[in-house]
């Protein structure tokens, strides 16, 4: 019998490490013999913390929301005396959650330590390094990476094969393997996850593309923000290293490679290509202009390949089981899993992994859940800043790269979050355009100013100061940036709006020109109504209104508000004793 | 028949290229005028301004900047498309630029209002921006040479790239993100306080007010209308092949008469030559070299140049080691105002004017405003050289004269500080100051010898050039760099031991003092003219070796004497104190 505690960053956050505590105290106090082992996230991230029990057949048992005192019986009634205690069991859908999911990438994390390379080999870890290092040439694993379609994870998609090939062909003697950890979406953790719960996997991935191109040297860049991935990322690199899988003559072959760390301060253009090898080399994080290529001159001006976190992870995979069985998975030209962050508005958050090509109503609907509170489905932004918005009509879409890009969305690195009929698509435009031009690097022109104006337009609309020049405007700058922009990140940056425009026009036009805020949520397109039949005019209202937007009032006499002078602070009607005052 | 050339298609036009290293070079070589905010040829490629797009046959949207020709390419450089969003990048530009044209000092010169004017963007719809109204930052007035007003920066890059790939001193860079990125010395602290040399050559690449040489002329107008003051006026080497670029003159034209007729029009009572202190300097340097070289051993190797004061800030920033190989000499201007000064106060009676001497300098430069008011160079607690001009200040003092400086009558300077070598004269341009010590060095002095020394390597607008000359029964070393990346490039070797010499010329601008901080606006065309333009110069000179100038024997005569070390030569601060620790 054997206790695994689900110790990712999420189910940390949840507490978990008090009742991994917990249990290992009771286990001590009570004289049994079992161990308690830490794992990566398990996936299932809202019912976190999550305890599996496995018995000595290898039967999980999984509690769910487990606090410390919950223990009590979990040590008492199962560890102790064998009788799995079922009102703290997994309920049913929760099961399903996993169930219906492909795990590749995943596939370890929750399952084993990820502090303890012993427990990566015995699933066989590392078994795809010694095949490429004894069995293939480089010409051999570049051609089974091309063969499985594999594509980088990190948005583009890019195929990898190719640029590994392209690479490879470079004369210079000096290549490197850089692998973007820089995971910086808002809703975002696949990489996080991976790293936290499998770092290994990862690390594998990175040291066969150095075997392939004929790289000695890798570069992680990470954000500082992900502590816990960096620890484990160092437990992982020190034990590889113990183990003879990572530094001088890799198992007896005579290979070396070697792994660095770097980290990132939290900018969130360091996850594009250019600008992630310039903050390695001490520079200041900026996208440069192209070419040269990452592939001929990237990290200190030799030929780099650069994919994130979730394409290393799929290349052992691959190796192992060959091209044709990976292929097997997805959609032609989209072949294999991808890894989304599943957020918002849905029952079920956590991380999924699905086979590409998976529609989003199977995403949203069968492992999600549905939408939570039995509300309607609205929409659901894919791709974070970079990407856009899909409605109703795609919930049938395959979710592939070409599909997505057909319909004026991209991947990105796999955030969905999920909105229902109360949230306002023009809040939603809005918050993204303040992300990417408060993370704008500033080198541009299109992007530093053209999505600075972009957003102070949007705040024009949100309070209610826009008129329907305000979209025509919009549209033009998003076309301008589109088009000039220096880097990625900065041609993507008016997506978020140029998709809420082109689905929800109508409310882009309720907002500008009918002067309501369809969903309630912009504050400026409220009203505060004071019923003169409640209000007696005592004055109360009067005095905390902070724009002094209220007059009027006399013994029972009512108050008169000016609704362009409220702020809609909402001072008055809580200052109200006789409930005469509204916002609507 | 078609030769091996390559070529591309420019708006429907068969255009050959060969090795340029984009098809903005080729487009712009082809006669059309791509427009750019962040581009130069001698800086690294930056790409930010997005101005120089091209659509290729695609309907692709390319920055020409950042796109090498192609055999076969075909691109347009005039579609409704790039029009549209040229002028949609402009008034993004405009929305968060000040807009206090009338005052700006940059008025009249500064791209953005000209590509703005070019393409006709009569209004900014986007204006909301607070920037645009008021003046967010405070302006850096701190240093000598220079002020920084970033209500102004475009953040184009183009000063530090200037400052760090060109000059090796990276005393700006930028910082903070997005919407609130600003180009600032680190933490933002004052431009005076950081290793800036005062080069201004951040000022001559900013496309805008930004970055401008700090304006003096009022202090010119207040000297010249004060009646205690003599006001006694020299023109440096550099400032006579290129202020008539300022007038619409070619360079064939020989402005410096009419310069000096435009100052005595301004008011000043004496006009001379900043030539004159150059003779002096290679009388000096030359002798100082040769006392060296007579006990080579007791002096480290190669002996350097000082009459580039952003060579000497920078030495005594990044090198104080290197201060004492430093020649002790003072720079032409400095030894200029120091012995007419001299001759002033001894003659004072005699001459019969008790106005105070106070001397302006008319230089290519903008250091030579920041030496000019160093410490080093006080007399009693008074400047040497009261006032320094750049070549652009004259101009602009010209203007607001009124003076229709091309209808002037020539005229000559005054003696005897008018009176120089060509020598002197080609002190302006790299290599210069070393072929005139190279002329005093050698024993034959005839023309052929005179070809001999200019064909010798000393000439020619290279970052690094190599020369060896016979002294007595030894070979001289001399290697002459320009702009201070090169010479750090320079210096690496020659601590390594892979290069060995007995003396380097060192200027801190690309070109040396033609291509000084404080010239009109140039190119590589144009510094290359300014080039020939003074070797001319030197070639029109009736003397043409300082120690045949008959004014110079007269000063060491009559001024000078035996106190040369006096008035000549300087012990800077940083070597006082290294000497002080060292006892």
């Amino acid at each position: 019998m054997k206790v695994l505690v689900g110790q990712g960053s999420c189910g940390i956050a949840s507490g978990a490490k008090k009742t991994a505590d917990k249990i290992t105290q009771l286990i001590g106090e009570k004289g049994l013999d079992i161990p308690v082992k830490t794992t990566g996230c398990i996936g299932i991230c809202y019912l976190e913390p999550i305890v599996d029990v496995y018995d000595d057949d290898g039967k999980l048992y999984r509690y769910v929301q487990v606090q410390p005192e919950m223990a009590d019986d979990i040590v008492e009634f199962h560890l102790k005396d064998g009788i799995p205690v079922e009102k703290y069991l997994i309920p049913e859908e929760g099961e399903r959650f996993l169930a219906d999911q492909t795990r590749i990438v995943l596939k370890n994390c929750g399952v084993i330590d990820p502090e303890d390379i012993e427990e990566y080999v015995a699933v066989g870890g590392y078994k795809a390094l010694e095949k490429a290092l004894k069995e293939m040439t480089p010409d051999e694993i570049c051609q089974e990476i091309s063969d499985s379609d594999l594509r980088g994870r990190g948005g583009g998609g890019f195929p990898t094969g190719r640029k590994w090939n392209q690479v490879k062909e470079q004369k210079d003697h000096i290549k490197y393997v850089v692998c973007n950890a820089d995971e910086g979406d808002p809703g975002a953790f696949m990489d996080r996850s991976v790293m936290e719960g499998d770092p290994h996997k990862m690390l594998e991935g990175m040291i066969i593309a150095g075997v392939a191109t004929g790289a000695h040297e890798g570069y992680i860049y990470v954000r500082a923000e992900y502590p816990l991935a960096v620890s484990r990322l160092r437990i992982a690199i020190e034990q590889a290293k113990e183990k003879g899988y990572l530094g001088e003559n890799i198992m007896g072959t005579g290979f070396d490679f070697d792994i660095n760390i770097n980290l990132g301060a939290g900018a969130f253009v360091c996850g594009e290509g250019s600008a992630l090898t310039a903050s390695i080399e001490g520079q200041r994080g900026m996208p440069r202009v192209k070419p040269p290529r990452t592939v001929e001159k990237g990290l200190f001006e030799r030929p780099t390949v650069l994919n994130n976190v979730e394409t290393f992870a799929n290349v052992s995979e691959i190796i192992n089981e060959g091209s044709e069985a990976y292929k097997a998975i997805g959609t032609p030209k989209n072949a294999g899993t991808k890894a989304f962050a599943l957020t918002g508005n849905v029952n079920n958050t956590g991380l999924i992994e699905v086979p590409m090509g998976t529609t989003l109503r199977e995403i949203i609907f069968n492992l999600g859940g549905g939408v939570k509170g039995g509300k309607e489905f609205k929409a659901v932004q894919i791709g974070g800043p970079s990407g856009g918005c899909l409605t109703k009509e795609h919930l049938d879409l395959p979710l592939d790269f070409d599909s997505l890009k057909k319909v004026g969305a991209m991947i990105g690195s796999g955030g969905l979050v999920v909105m229902d009929e109360d949230t306002c698509m023009v809040s939603i435009a809005h918050f993204f355009m303040n992300f990417t031009q408060q993370e704008s690097c500033g080198k541009c022109v299109p992007c530093r100013e053209g999505t600075h104006i972009m957003l102070e337009l949007l705040e024009d609309i949100v309070k209610n100061r826009a008129d329907e020049t305000t979209i025509d405007n919009l549209l033009e700058l998003a076309d301008t940036i589109q088009n000039t922009a220096l880097c990625g990140l900065g041609k993507t940056a008016p997506n978020p709006v140029l998709s809420t425009i082109n689905q929800f026009k109508d409310e882009y036009l309720a907002h500008v020109r009918d002067g309501v805020c369809p969903t309630g949520t912009c504050q400026a397109y409220k009203k505060i109504i004071i019923d003169e039949e409640k209000c007696v005019g005592c004055g109360l209202c009067k005095q905390v209104c902070p724009v002094n937007a209220i007059s009027g009032g006399s013994y029972k006499k009512a108050h008169v508000i000016d609704n362009d002078k409220c702020i809609k602070c909402k001072a008055c009607i809580s200052a109200c004793k006789l409930d005469a005052i509204d916002i609507v | 028949m078609l030769s091996n050339k390559k070529h591309m298609t420019i708006n429907g036009e068969i255009v050959p290229f060969s090795d340029e290293k984009n098809i903005l070079e080729v487009i712009r070589n082809a006669g059309i005028d791509i427009p750019t905010l962040c581009y130069y040829s001698e800086l690294s490629t930056y790409g930010a301004c997005r101005m120089c797009i091209v659509e290729d046959d695609r309907g692709n949207v390319i920055t020409s900047c950042s796109t090498p020709p192609k055999d076969g390419m075909v691109v347009k450089t005039n579609t409704p498309k790039l029009y549209k969003y040229r002028r949609m990048i402009l008034k993004m530009l405009l929305s968060s630029h000040c807009r206090e044209c009338t005052t700006c000092e940059k008025s009249g010169n500064c791209a953005l209002q000209a590509l703005a004017k070019r393409f006709g963007i009569e209004s900014v719809s986007f204006d909301k921006s607070k920037k645009a109204f008021k003046d967010e930052y405070e302006i850096d007035r701190s240093s000598n040479s220079i002020v920084r007003d970033p209500n102004k920066c475009i953040h184009c890059g183009d000063c530090v790239r200037m400052c760090s790939e060109i000059q090796n001193v990276g005393a700006i860079d930028f910082a903070e993100r997005g919407w609130n990125l600003e180009v600032t010395p680190a933490f933002g602290d004052k431009i005076a306080n950081t290793q800036c040399v005062n080069c201004g050559q951040c000022a001559a690449v900013c496309p805008t007010g930004a970055i401008t040489i700090k304006n003096e002329i009022s202090k010119a107008w207040d000297a010249i209308y004060d009646p205690d003051l003599r006001t006694i006026v020299q023109i440096a080497p550099a400032v006579r092949i290129a202020l008539g670029e300022m007038f619409g003159l070619t360079h064939k034209d020989n402005v410096l008469p009419l310069i000096i007729a435009a100052l005595r029009k301004i008011g000043f009572d004496e006009v001379y030559d900043t030539s004159f202190g150059a003779d002096l300097t290679v009388i000096e340097e030359s002798n100082e070299f040769l006392e060296r070289v007579e006990n080579i051993e007791d002096h480290k190797w190669p002996m350097f140049t000082s009459c580039c004061p952003g060579w000497i800030k920078y030495a005594e920033n990044k090198h104080p080691e290197l201060m004492p190989q430093i020649s002790t000499c003072k720079s032409p201007m400095q030894m200029f105002s120091k012995v007419v000064k001299e001759e002033l106060n001894v003659n004072r009676e005699h001459m019969k004017d008790t106005r105070k001497p106070w001397v302006v300098a008319i230089m290519p430069c903008t250091a030579k405003k920041d030496e000019a008011a160093r410490d080093e160079f006080k007399t009693n607690g008074e400047r040497d050289t009261d006032l320094v001009l750049t070549t652009q200040e004259l101009g602009n003092m010209i203007k607001q004269a009124g003076i229709d400086f091309n209808s002037l009558e020539p005229e000559a300077a005054d003696l005897h500080y008018g009176m120089f070598s060509g020598a002197g004269v080609i002190f302006g341009v790299t290599g210069g100051v070393t072929e005139a010590v190279i002329r005093r060095l050698v024993e034959n002095k005839d023309m052929a010898s005179l070809t001999g020394i200019s064909f010798s390597g000393v000439r020619g607008l290279e970052g690094l050039k190599e020369v060896s000359v016979p002294y007595k029964d030894m070979m001289v070393k001399i290697a002459i760099v320009n702009g201070l990346a090169n010479f750090e490039a320079l210096l690496e070797r020659i601590e390594s031991g892979e290069l060995e010499y007995h003396f380097v010329e060192v200027m801190a601008c690309p070109n040396g003092c033609i291509n000084g901080g404080g010239q009109p606006k140039s190119n590589k065309e144009i510094r290359s003219e300014r080039s020939e333009q003074l070797y001319a110069n030197d070639k029109m000179s009736r003397i043409r070796f300082s120690e045949s100038n008959p004014f110079i024997t007269r000063a060491y005569k009559v001024i000078i004497k035996d106190r040369h070390h006096d008035l000549l030569h300087v012990e800077y601060e940083i070597e006082k104190e290294m000497k002080a620790a060292r006892e």
